[in-house]
């Protein structure tokens, strides 16, 4: 019995193993074939698009996707803009906001906290058209404020500090910083907000990769090139102007992608655990 | 002094909230209102600002999306990308949450798979739509190469003008993206569930099988629910994808509902009626399933 017990495990194991190997290969394979492709010449790649082995072809393939509308150094700022004004409006204020709704006794509080948890879920895309043409309206079409403002206000993450602020704020902390006589703002920026570091890190983390992602605002509102972003960089990629240029293309999407490559390693475990965090409040 | 001194707290309340409250109305609640507003207009042509309330039929633009067989069709596309990407997604993040959190045979190397399945939802997903166009590319993609190389194929496959191809591609796409997501969040689910009802349940007999039929799938019932209408929303917003991978095609297989409203406003005669219009049926749709996410977190937010 304790045999078969044994060998039931074993088959477990070789089954559950041989399935994550195959789902790691089916993870890494895109960005590896990718990496080394950008090292390669479109001839090369031609003939066998999948090798193991980088040639030698970095630099001119750089020069040819140089060459065209592909500016990956200025996609790369003014989204870096874009993301730290946007993960700053929503870290800073909705742990504000958090304070509000768990510091303070007022009339309305409650309605207010349940309309933020009916809006969470509504995506900004089924409602961009009007937000389009109220944009176009002030002007503001081609202006990054147009994309980080709107940050201010980010149901979801207030939802997610208020959770957190309740467990870890303790309010007597609060009125001994009354006591003595600091004032109320001061108090949030001085106590609240060094307490509150953990769980602004957590969705700093979040806000900077979906704001860095986001594709359909910014096409919608940056029609000049010298401000697209770098998601809407890599969609010229699909142009006809690099339509032969292999090598071009996947060296295009190597640049954009190792960044986040490099972060998301550099951060993976705060990540995860944010993710599970996530699912946990949720 | 006392009594004083409440009253006057509570006034930072309306204070701290106030910077949220404002950027919502202007960036957010004006917008959909707008949006709902031009459903109603003969708002287009590009750069228009002015625009004129249909008053002989005030729903001219619904009616026309709706028998609108590009729109039809791209809601259709929707819903069957999404159970497409959604259900071999749920199946899979179930089994490796199983064996993940499995009592009797723990698994070496879990953070590590854990890191490497997630990874591809954090990338850029204009990024991961080039790529894929990149990989399946016709004659000589990666893809292509491989079939080719191990005798699966004999001559290369056209990927991009086979409408069941490009549909299985992006459902496997969002598969690929999302899965990993889906699987941490269901085994900190899991990790929730008290250890007792297990040891009690191992006592009494219980195979891993029966445990995962019998106490965790009850137990994540919640987790469960908000993953599948969380999933559905993003689902019915889903763009960059099918944006960018082969631009809605071929034949309009993979338009979905937000690369219609992008086309039509964006593009060509610039119909920003039809797509406000457009927008507020999606709306409606998803409003219905993000009130009853409401109830389901209101509910357990009293039970906290």
């Amino acid at each position: 019995m304790k045999h078969a017990k044994h060998s039931n495990g074993t088959a477990f194991k070789i089954v559950a193993y041989t399935v994550c190997v195959l789902l790691t290969i089916l993870s890494l394979m895109p960005f590896i074939i990718m990496l080394i492709n950008s090292t390669r010449s479109t001839y090369e790649i031609q003939q066998h698009a999948i090798s193991l082995v980088p040639s030698t072809y970095l630099m001119s393939n750089l020069s040819v996707l140089l060459g065209k509308t592909f500016n990956p150094i200025r996609g790369f700022m003014n989204s870096m803009i874009i993301s730290v004004g946007s993960t700053a409006c929503t870290v800073y204020f909705s742990a504000l906001t958090a304070y509000a709704l768990v510091a303070y006794q007022w009339k309305g509080r409650k309605t207010f906290f349940t309309v933020i948890m009916c809006v969470m879920m509504i995506p900004a895309q089924v409602t961009s058209i009007g937000f389009y043409q109220f944009m176009y309206q002030i002007h503001m079409t081609n202006n990054f404020l147009a994309l980080i403002l709107p940050s201010i206000a980010a149901p979801a993450t207030v939802f997610f500090m208020r959770q957190f602020m309740l467990s870890s704020l303790p309010l007597e902390l609060l009125d001994s910083a009354r006591i003595d006589g600091s004032g109320e703002f001061n108090t949030f920026n001085r106590i609240a907000l060094p307490i509150m570091k953990p769980a602004m890190a957590t969705q700093a983390i979040f806000c900077f990769v979906s704001s860095w992602n986001s594709l359909f605002l910014p096409t919608i509102l940056l029609t000049d090139n010298s401000k697209y972003t770098m998601p809407i960089m890599v969609g010229l990629l699909r142009g006809d102007i690099y339509k032969t240029e292999h090598g071009a293309i996947y060296l295009g999407l190597t640049l954009t992608i190792l960044p986040l490559f490099i972060v998301y390693f550099a951060l993976s475990k705060y990540i995860i655990a944010g993710v599970a965090l996530g699912g946990v409040k949720g | 002094m006392k009594q004083r001194k409440g009253f006057s707290y509570a006034r930072y309340g309306y204070l701290f909230s106030l910077p949220f409250i404002v950027a919502f109305c202007v960036f957010s609640l004006y917008p959909t209102i707008y949006t709902a507003l031009l459903g109603f207009t003969d708002c287009k042509g590009l750069g228009n600002t002015t625009w004129h309330f249909l008053t002989d039929e005030p729903f001219k633009n619904f009616v026309s999306v709706l028998q609108n067989p590009s729109f039809i069709k791209s809601l259709g596309n929707t819903v069957k990308l999404w159970i497409m990407n959604f259900i071999p997604q749920i199946t899979l993040a179930l089994l490796l949450t199983a064996w993940f959190t499995s009592h009797r045979h723990k698994l070496a190397g879990q953070g590590f798979f854990k890191v490497v399945f997630y990874m591809p939802n954090i990338i850029t997903a204009a990024s991961v739509a080039i790529l894929f166009n990149a990989l399946f590319g016709y004659p000589t993609g990666p893809v292509n190469d491989l079939l080719l190389t191990t005798g699966v194929l004999s001559t290369p496959f056209n990927f991009s003008i086979n409408a069941t191809a490009a549909q299985l591609i992006v459902a496997f796409i969002q598969f690929w993206m999302w899965y990993g997501y889906t699987m941490i969040i269901l085994i900190s689910g899991v990790l929730g569930i008290s250890p007792e009802i297990y040891e009690a349940a191992e006592i009494d007999g219980a195979n891993d099988v029966q445990l995962f039929f019998q106490i965790t799938i009850p137990n994540l019932k919640t987790i469960l629910l908000y993953t599948l209408i969380t999933s559905m929303i993003g689902g019915l917003n889903m763009y960059d994808i099918p944006k960018l991978f082969l631009l809605g095609g071929p034949d309009n297989a993979t338009l979905t509902t937000s690369v219609f409203i992008y086309n039509q406003a964006f593009s060509g005669s610039y119909l920003y009626n039809r797509a406000a219009a457009a927008s507020m049926i999606m709306f409606l749709i998803i409003a219905v399933f993000s009130g009853v996410i409401f109830l389901l977190m209101r509910d357990k937010d009293e039970g906290r």
